[in-house]
């Protein structure tokens, strides 16, 4: 596993970033919980509480026309992509403020205008998207990277294994981040897979690089994501990071995540990447009022954008027979 | 005016396109060097090069993800499918991905792509390499589904479906590629959701689509032999779906039968014979009548294939059968 390596700087204003990113999505996936326990989240969520180092490593290393595809598990990653909380958190609860109008919800938290190129709920689905988008990149010559995060899970299903060998194949600027958090869904991974690291331990496979990263450490996850973006940048094909973290909840509202040993647990309790960067940063001098400070702002932030939500409309009833097409109804017929 | 086989059709269709439009692209399994395992696609690699003319590895879901991927940025890419049959190995890309994702990103995100593939049986290819799929297609909101029945519909609905900002299903037929006709020169574009009257008539109306569309001459030439004036409309696209073209025809013949290829249970035909039973009752004559194959897989023998693929004699027979 790659620690951050001291060839690599990373600016202060980079590491403010990084912690303003990680305190910024605690807080949204903290108030979509809040929400759905006041009753205002229908259907469900998937929170990625405790993974938020992935999400601001690779967001502080994108340019803005980058492409960041994610799964149900998406929350993070499209917040750090430019998207508001409002329309997040409207979204989670199908309000007609919500990015999609409250006909995505929360597993499909899109905004394309920002290369939030959306949440995706069916496992594996997005990973060829991924590969395409970044393929039209290459033909236009926009020197574009697409990003794909998925789960550990994501690695036993068939897509992965064709986007990966089409990337390959084609050189295209993909960079693959699979968050390990250990369990698929209710299931280790380890229980279901016949090598230790459900990415990694298959890149050579594509004639990739064996790549593993501890996906708590925000500054290691900004390296990897810095060099792997850029390489692909410069059109060297595509990059298989594994990125070890961990869920502080279950799979989903429905799971208390109760398979989880007790103290497996209270393990990675200890190595939240916010406790973790808190220390790093502390012991770099930087001053803790500014810390306190960015951390009162990102709650802030988030109060507000729920206010925001509980006084959002419901979506419009119109709203039901628009957008299947590009004219924008949904007619089939003469 | 030239002669042009359905099978050459395509090729011309997909390079008036490419020709036309730079960003489109085409991708899928042995489409390029090789020009097609059906030699549909001869040309195209030569005429276009290897960045907009590309051979993939056998992977479906690669194709149809990273065709939905490319139109999201900025290409109208075009995505084969060797065999309509293997739409199921990446169901979810058609069904969960391409058909859903702008309706539920609030209409954010534009899929201006075409997925062709070669539909239908009567080529004695067993149960996995003859089915006709339109069917399942067309059960999906956010699909648009064409299936051309002639050469030049072949290059015209190409057209429409490459032009349309909309995912389009396109289904050729395979047992079609040898049909001739002539051809105008010059540049061939129709709309979807317009259905052609193949032959006009005054007693049944037949409406088909695909191969269907000239079991459904053949049988209309022998009714006129037996006196009965059936007149043959062909559909052309499934979604968008013609119904004023079928309706109008039924208040003036009382008659309608279906033709298609579909498997018995909710193949196409119950659509439109749903259609008119709601909304032209009253201008029936006669029960609506579905020929179809029937609810089995398509057997490999060519013999028990013919008996199970709708026929002109059943046609004709079950025509004159309700006369």
């Amino acid at each position: 596993m790659s620690p951050p390596t001291d060839a690599f700087e990373i600016t202060e204003a980079t590491r403010l970033l990084l912690y303003q990113s990680m305190l910024r999505t605690r807080a949204l996936e903290k108030k979509a919980y809040d929400l759905f326990m006041e009753g205002l989240v229908q259907g469900t969520t998937h929170l990625g509480l405790g993974q938020e180092a992935v999400a601001a490593g690779f967001a502080a290393a994108l340019r803005p026309d980058d492409m960041s595809f994610a799964t149900y598990r998406g929350h993070n990653h499209m917040l750090l992509r430019g998207m508001s909380m409002a329309s997040i958190l409207g979204e989670c609860a199908a309000r007609a403020n919500g990015c999609c109008g409250g006909k995505g919800g929360s597993m499909h938290i899109t905004d394309v205008t920002k290369g939030a190129m959306g949440s995706y709920a069916i496992v594996g689905a997005h990973l060829p998207v991924a590969v395409g988008a970044a393929w039209a990149g290459v033909l236009r010559g926009t020197r574009q990277v697409s990003v794909c995060f998925f789960g550990d899970g994501t690695t036993n299903i068939g897509t992965f294994h064709e986007a990966l060998n089409l990337a390959a194949i084609w050189k295209l600027p993909v960079v693959f981040v699979c968050e390990n958090n250990l369990y698929m869904e209710y299931t280790a991974i380890s229980s279901v897979i016949p090598v230790e690291h459900p990415a990694a331990d298959r890149a050579a496979a594509y004639g990739l690089e064996r790549i593993i990263v501890d996906g708590n450490d925000a500054d290691a996850v900004y390296e990897i994501a810095a060099t792997t973006t850029e390489r692909a940048r410069r059109g060297e094909g595509p990059s298989l990071v594994e990125a070890l973290t961990y869920r502080h909840k279950g799979h989903s509202r429905a799971d208390p995540g109760k398979y989880r040993p007790d103290e497996e647990v209270a393990a990675w309790m200890e190595r939240d990447p916010l406790i973790i960067y808190r220390a790093r940063l502390e012991s770099l001098s930087f001053p803790v009022a500014i810390l306190d400070e960015m951390e009162q702002m990102a709650r802030a932030e988030a109060d507000a954008a729920a206010d925001e939500v509980r006084a959002a409309p419901l979506p419009d009833p119109a709203s039901l027979m628009t957008d299947l097409w590009a004219n924008g109804g949904s007619e089939w017929r003469n | 005016m030239a002669e042009l086989t359905y099978r050459n059709a395509i090729a011309r269709g997909i390079g008036q396109e490419m020709e036309r439009d730079e960003r489109v692209v085409f991708i899928g399994e042995d489409i390029g060097a090789a020009g097609g395992v059906f030699k549909t696609t001869v040309g195209l690699f030569e005429r276009f090069g290897p960045d907009r003319v590309r051979d993939t590895p056998i992977s479906e879901q690669a194709i149809i993800g990273g065709i939905m991927g490319a139109a999201m940025n900025g290409l109208r890419p075009i995505g084969e499918l060797m065999f309509s049959d293997f739409v199921g190995v990446t169901w979810d890309g058609i069904a969960n991905q391409i058909a859903k994702t702008r309706y539920m990103t609030g209409g954010q995100v534009t899929l201006p792509l075409v997925i062709r593939t070669a539909n239908g049986g009567g080529t004695h290819f067993g149960g996995q390499h003859s089915q006709s799929v339109e069917n399942w297609h067309m059960m999906i909101p956010g699909l648009k589904v064409v299936a051309p029945a002639t050469p030049r519909d072949v290059v015209g609905l190409m057209a429409a479906a490459v032009r349309d900002d909309d995912p389009v299903i396109y289904l050729d037929h395979k047992k079609l590629y040898a049909l001739k006709e002539d051809v105008p020169d010059g540049e061939i574009v129709d709309v979807l959701g317009k259905a052609v009257v193949r032959r006009p008539g005054s007693d049944v109306t037949i409406v088909a689509l695909a191969a269907m569309v000239h079991v459904a001459l053949e049988a209309a030439a022998r009714l006129a032999d037996r006196g009965v004036s059936a007149e043959v409309i062909d559909l052309r696209s499934l979604v968008p779906l013609d119904t004023t073209a079928f309706l109008e025809s039924v208040a003036r013949t009382g008659h309608l039968f279906t033709v298609e290829e579909n498997p018995r249970l909710c193949g196409w035909g119950a659509e439109v014979s749903s259609i008119a039973a709601e909304e032209c009752l009253w201008d029936l004559d006669g029960p609506i009548v579905r020929i179809t194959t029937p609810h089995i897989p398509l057997p490999a023998a060519a013999d028990l294939e013919d008996m199970a693929i709708p026929s002109a004699d059943r046609v004709v027979q079950t025509v004159l059968s309700q006369a």
